[in-house]
């Protein structure tokens, strides 16, 4: 062991003892020059770009630095393929340096290993998946649940150290494989206990009950109402937008009202907030405006003779404009389901029309804890605060992550904007996901970073390329 | 965790330090992958904990990995140099394959150790398996038809342009066994004696020059081969066919395909290599 050029790698256990211009048995890693480089490639989005895959733009905005990475000529190394050295007790497998607007800057560049993460998916659709706080499934195993909806959506809350360890094996292991599938843009399907079958995909319409979900409502039932009032009156008497949230009556409506319009004597079931805004007419389900009814006039308990008319015309319509009837009332004021006339179609049509495309969106979720922080800096607590000043950037795979606020680097990102094939998983069970950490080199310094590990980015991206280093494997291994 | 698990298509990736395994599995795939990944993660570990022993090769090791490189490398050890190293390819191909196996219920399945392959097949069950003459060049010269009624369920690949040093000269030497870590141990012996000893084309340095901790230690390994006539091929090829024919013989392998200069010599007992 007397050559001085001689490099131990610490990479493995293995522990090769590398010559000069050769390779450890892993052909991973190589001495070069008296320098342990690695020789297998990073995923560099200059790289992916050529492949013609999807990435994110780094725009720059100002002349200012703004936490981008590298500017020239949009090379921006990525944490994919990176590698971990968990439990990180040594610097993190790449501290890349580079001039941006004349700044040294520094990106840590790792993958981390996250127990602690999962999914938060928004869906866009007013069907009832099942009631808020049931199990979601996969393969019969709990890997999640409904959580609060939102605006025109359904929420549902995945993975998590619950599912993820603390649940029983198989929990464990089809939660981190829906999750990995997900994360990778994969469709996975599920079922919510008492509720829907639904095949998610991030970027994709949600397929729910073996149908597709083409539209997001346009709004609830009373704003349908406030955006069509006036294309609807005076060729129609009433309308009802059927919505399980609110549903709208035109003639009561404050929109109507305004219009002019008169009372029909329309009776809804339900209970009436404010003029014309009905809460709570059927129960949640897969009919009408993501209610349980499959014929609008269930919800329609009868007309008032005071104020209605034989000859009546009432349109029924969802808020996606999917579903619609048109009815005229008899000599006995019950309603009579007829042709839906020409005018009125159109303002159906433009209901439909005004709907966003449903998606599923996926964003993941993961904290980056205690021994992660230490692959980037000798002390952990400094990383954590300067995310928290904003000194540090956080990007995941390259994509911009919006990081939670209060303890700890609790970070969310959108899963399409990460390059193809980011995540892995490790059978603990947890997911590798890529976490870049970019600031200024002074800053690096102060807050006890592994500065003698930071290697300029030109280097990085040589070594990057494939090279044929001859290799000394079996007796080495 | 340094162990990487990626999923390829249906396959699965598995990379760990030096060791780098594609594992396909029909049947309950997906459980074996997750058996394979679990037992995946600490294999390194436990060859680490015992590497200056199995360099050695003088005193039997403990891991159950490690007793398989040490088992068999033995049939070979009285008469030549060779450690458990020879085997670890294959030896960790097998283990992988063995927690596959026992966790499900599968029709086929390989674990391919960078060439060196470990085989499953249920009753009735076959696997076309591609051969090339070149690891460095890769170009299909053959094919074999692996049936479960036949013991076949390993193959190894040995040579000097391979990742491994090689004290011999062949390209590729191929060997069909009935345990991959076997397959591995032969490949190796069979591949260093197919040789032109002292021969003035060919490059040879010691081991440690190379690696310094390699367990070739001072022994020469190949580094270049020259221009070598038909005659002085031949020549080299026949003394490898004597080993593999001994192997054969001993009933430690089943069938081994030689390769050196576009030649190739077949040894098997019965014919199972086809030609592409």
């Amino acid at each position: 062991m007397a050559d001085p050029d001689l490099v131990r790698c610490d990479a493995c256990p293995v522990t090769c003892y590398i010559k000069p211009g050769r390779a450890g048995a892993c052909d991973r890693y190589a001495n070069e020059d008296g320098k342990l480089v690695r020789v297998d490639p990073l995923v560099v989005l200059e790289h992916t770009i050529e492949a013609g895959e999807k990435v994110v733009p780094f725009l720059g905005r100002n002349t200012e630095w703004n936490g981008e990475i590298v500017k020239s000529p949009s090379t921006f190394v990525t944490a994919i393929g990176a590698g971990t050295t968990y439990p990180d007790y040594k610097p993190a497998p790449f501290i890349v340096s580079s001039k941006v607007d004349g700044v040294d800057t520094v990106t840590v560049v790792t993958e981390g290993i996250f127990s602690y993460c999962g999914v938060k998916v928004k869906i866009d659709t007013d069907r009832h998946l099942g009631p808020e706080r049931n199990l979601v499934r996969v393969e019969g195993e709990p890997v999640g649940h409904v959580t609060t909806g939102e605006y025109g959506s359904q929420m549902l809350s995945l993975g998590g150290v619950n599912h993820l360890t603390h649940g029983g094996k198989k929990e464990g292991r089809v939660t981190c494989d829906a999750l990995l599938r997900l994360c990778n843009g994969e469709a996975v399907e599920m079922v919510v206990d008492e509720g829907a079958t639904a095949i998610i995909q991030a970027g994709k319409p949600p397929i729910i009950n073996g149908k597709m979900e083409e539209r997001m409502r346009v709004g609830c039932g009373s704003a349908t109402i406030g955006m069509f009032a006036k294309q609807w009156y005076g060729k129609v008497d009433e309308v009802v937008v059927v919505d399980d949230h609110i549903t709208g009556v035109l003639s009561e409506h404050q929109a109507g009202k305004v219009l002019g319009a008169e009372d029909t004597g329309i009776k809804i079931r339900g209970r009436k907030s404010t003029p014309g805004r009905y809460f709570h007419v059927a129960e949640p389900g897969f009919g009408w405006g993501g209610t349980n009814v499959m014929d609008p006039l269930e919800i329609v308990t009868g007309f008032d003779p005071k104020h209605a008319k034989p000859g009546l015309r009432m349109l029924m319509v969802s808020t996606t404009g999917e579903q619609h009837a048109y009815y005229e009332l008899d000599e006995n004021l019950r309603p009579v389901e007829k042709e839906l006339p020409a005018n009125l179609r159109e303002s159906v049509d433009r209901i439909a029309e005004n709907c966003e495309p449903a998606l599923s969106t996926v964003l993941f979720m993961a904290g980056a804890g205690g021994s992660l922080r230490a692959g980037v800096t000798e002390n952990p607590v400094r990383l954590t605060r300067s995310v928290r000043q904003a000194i540090t950037r956080v990007t995941a795979g390259g994509a911009p992550v919006y990081v939670w606020p209060g303890g700890g680097i609790t970070y969310m990102v959108d899963v399409t904007l990460l390059p193809e094939r980011a995540f892995g998983y490790v059978p603990t069970p947890a997911l590798v996901a890529p976490i870049e950490f970019t600031l200024k080199l002074e800053d690096y310094a102060a807050l006890g970073g592994h500065v003698d590990h930071v290697r300029p980015v030109d280097e990085v991206l040589k070594d990057s390329a494939l090279r044929q280093v001859r290799a000394a494997s079996k007796g080495a291994a | 965790m340094r162990a990487r698990i990626r999923h390829i298509d249906r396959r699965l990736h598995l990379q760990d330090g030096p060791i780098d395994l594609i594992v396909e599995a029909f049947g309950e795939a997906e459980i074996a992958y997750q058996a394979a990944a679990e037992r995946f993660v600490t294999i390194l570990d436990e060859l680490c904990a015992e590497l200056p022993l199995l360099r050695a090769g003088v005193l039997p090791p403990e891991g159950i990995v490690a007793r398989r490189m040490w088992d068999a490398v033995q049939p070979f050890a009285r008469d030549i140099f060779i450690t458990p190293m020879a085997a670890v390819a294959g030896a960790v191909a097998e283990e992988v394959l063995r927690a596959m196996s026992a966790a499900a219920s599968l029709q086929r399945a390989y674990v391919n150790n960078g060439g060196d392959i470990a085989i499953f097949l249920a009753p009735g069950e076959s696997l076309r398996i591609g051969m090339v003459d070149r690891p460095d060049t890769p170009s299909m010269f053959g094919s074999l038809f692996l049936t479960a009624d036949q013991p076949v369920r390993g193959i190894a690949t040995s040579g000097w342009r391979g990742r491994s040093f090689s004290l011999g000269i062949a390209d590729a030497v191929t060997v069909l066994a009935d345990t991959a870590s076997m397959a591995d141990a032969a490949a190796t012996i069979i591949a260093n004696a197919v040789d032109l000893p002292g021969h003035a084309a060919i490059g040879r340095r010691p081991a440690r020059d190379l690696a310094p901790d390699n367990d070739l230690g001072a022994r020469l390994v190949t580094v270049a081969v020259g221009d070598l006539s038909a005659e002085e091929i031949d020549r080299a090829l026949m003394r490898g066919c004597r080993m593999a024919e001994r192997c054969l013989e001993r009933g430690l392998i089943r069938a081994a395909a030689l390769h050196l200069g576009g030649q190739t010599r077949q040894v098997e007992s019965v014919p199972q290599i086809q030609a592409a």
